[in-house]
């Protein structure tokens, strides 16, 4: 029982991140159609700055809150000079941009900080709590605690706030929008920002439990698509089910079955939701009325 | 004063001139009709003027600003709103939402202040949706407020269509088959409805094809054919252009005009 009280416990934790990507994932998606694969370089982002701003000597609150600011401006910027000047191409090639620039925001962090592991210290000291018989690191309290706040805040502001309805309007039909006076341009621009935002925020939460270095945003950006299709791609609730979900899956395969699957796992439910129900959990069918 | 002024407005799709050298003007509170056979170039005419197209000749002026070419959202700033002829509806929102969402423009504040959520940014969000009942009640959709804009019939959604675009409150309307799929009775209703529109001063410019509608609330028509403008004056004068009839009237505007008086 302590057991699995654990296993459920550390896939929570790795769940939230994946939650957070996958919110980075459906927040772009819903403002462009694009599936964006550099969304794990946002993370890797956030983790990076901090370590490197930290180390400069400054406070790691201070640095956190550096690192979360020049990647919301990384996703400015990419959106600005790779996505916007490739306009009214397909959307499958503003996916293949996305996995360009992943590529190369991961060579320039290659070479602006190193190839080396790095951690940060945990936000409120290395001392396990014990809850049910198993234990959980204060720094996994402060993952959910920061996933759970990123979630209600962006309900706040896609359900009460006229920029967020105008975002969610864009994604219902983007000509009515613009019919409305809303500017679409803009809405991309918030919208990477936003997600940049949101994936730096999981890399600052996470580092001090998994490490961070100049690669982990491809696996993550996996991950995170794997929670976003599980929960239906476009819908934040189900990137929330769905990230916590597969966080589940992996833990309790790591310790039932074997570690060596844990990875597989995200993979595998790809697959079934590709073949059993494409639209995902909470996803709606397509359907046009012609 | 003259608040659009199309010159010389063309573009070509593959080669073939969709639209050549149209022009005409509209004054405040005016109701222009473009008529013309299937495929003479209205809707393209339609989205040239509202963005949709970028046109290849020709310009577009709006209270004197030259906005050829120019963004739907930002024209929608200057005053200049439209509805589809195939519906440009936001679905999967309510239809309280979707006139919400007209008011966009006018209840916008700094993007912060939403974010933070400060009392101005709820105050104006209840501003929109109290206008937004009101204009819901003024096209006759106020008791399907609540339910979601894709369930409606294609003749509540033209409806629903209308009081988006009012709740911007435009200069000029472009109206796209505001008719199309309505029965005798909505038919009427939407007659009424752009009459009182345009007796406050909105400028309306339609595309219909309901001939007897067009001949009863029109102050001006411009005659399309095969891209081309044939023919405008009022409807009675049009009506009985030997070219308009040839291309395209035919029994109808006899008929029209004869109802007429």
């Amino acid at each position: 029982m302590p057991e699995l009280m654990q296993f459920l416990l550390s896939g929570i934790t790795v769940g939230a991140v994946y939650a957070l990507v996958a919110l980075g994932f459906t927040i772009i998606y819903n403002a462009s159609d694009v599936v964006n694969f550099a969304q794990g370089e946002f993370v890797m982002l956030g983790g990076m700055i901090t370590v490197f701003a930290y180390q400069a000597g400054l406070p790691l609150p201070l640095a956190a809150l550096i690192a979360i600011a020049a990647t919301a401006a990384a996703g400015v910027a990419f959106n600005k000079l790779a996505i916007e000047t490739a306009r009214g191409a397909p959307v499958v090639s503003l996916i293949i941009i996305t996995i360009g620039a992943s590529i190369f925001i991961q060579g320039v962090a290659q070479v602006v900080f190193d190839k080396q592991l790095h951690r940060l210290p945990a936000f409120s000291g290395d001392e396990p709590l014990h809850v049910f018989g198993a234990t959980i690191l204060p720094q996994s309290l402060w993952v959910m605690g920061g996933a759970l706040i990123v979630f209600v805040g962006l309900w706040v502001f896609f359900t009460r706030t006229l920029t967020g309805r105008a975002v969610l309007a864009t994604s219902n039909n983007r000509l009515a929008a613009q019919l409305v006076g809303i500017n679409t341009n803009f809405v991309m621009t918030l919208s990477f920002g936003l997600s940049a935002a949101i994936g730096a925020l999981a890399g600052v939460l996470v580092t001090p439990i998994t490490l961070t270095s100049y690669q982990i945003g491809i696996s993550l950006a996996l991950k995170g698509f794997a929670a976003a299709m599980l929960g239906g791609m476009g819908n934040p609730k189900g990137a929330l089910v769905g990230g916590i979900a597969l966080g589940l899956l992996e833990a309790l395969t790591a310790g039932y079955l074997s570690s060596q699957y844990k990875d597989a796992v995200a993979f595998v439910v790809i697959l079934a939701v590709l073949f059993a129900m494409p639209q995902g959990l909470f996803g709606r069918k397509a359907m046009e009325r012609v | 004063m003259s608040l659009l002024v199309v010159e010389g407005l063309g573009i070509k799709f593959g080669g073939l001139h969709a639209v050549k050298d149209v022009g005409f003007t509209l004054k405040s509170g005016e109701i222009v009709s473009i008529i013309g056979p299937n495929g003479a170039g209205k809707t393209t005419l339609f989205n040239m003027i509202s963005g949709i197209y970028l046109p290849l000749a020709g310009r577009v002026m709006l209270n004197g600003e030259d906005v050829t070419g120019m963004s739907p959202n930002r024209l929608a700033e200057r005053g200049l709103s439209r509805t589809f002829q195939n519906l440009q509806i936001f679905q999967s929102m309510t239809v309280l939402e979707n006139v919400m969402a007209g008011f966009h423009l006018q209840a916008r504040g700094p993007v912060l202040s939403d974010m933070l959520g400060l009392p101005g940014s709820r105050r104006r969000s209840r501003e929109a949706e109290a206008g937004a009942r009101l204009l819901l009640e003024r096209v006759g959709l106020e008791r399907a407020a609540e339910r979601e804009a894709g369930a409606l019939s294609y003749g509540a959604l033209k409806r629903l269509e209308i009081a988006r675009a009012l709740a911007l409150r435009p200069k000029v309307l472009l109206l796209d088959e505001p008719a199309a799929g309505c029965n005798a009775v909505e038919t009427e209703e939407i007659d009424h409805l752009i009459a009182a529109v345009a007796a406050e001063g909105v400028s309306i410019l339609l595309v219909e094809h309901d001939m007897k509608m067009v001949m009863r609330i029109s102050n001006h028509i411009v005659v399309l054919d095969y891209g081309e403008k044939i023919a405008e004056g009022d409807p009675a004068t049009v009506s009985r252009d030997k070219r308009v009839i040839a291309a395209y009237l035919g029994a109808q505007a006899t008929e029209a005009a004869n109802a007429d008086g």
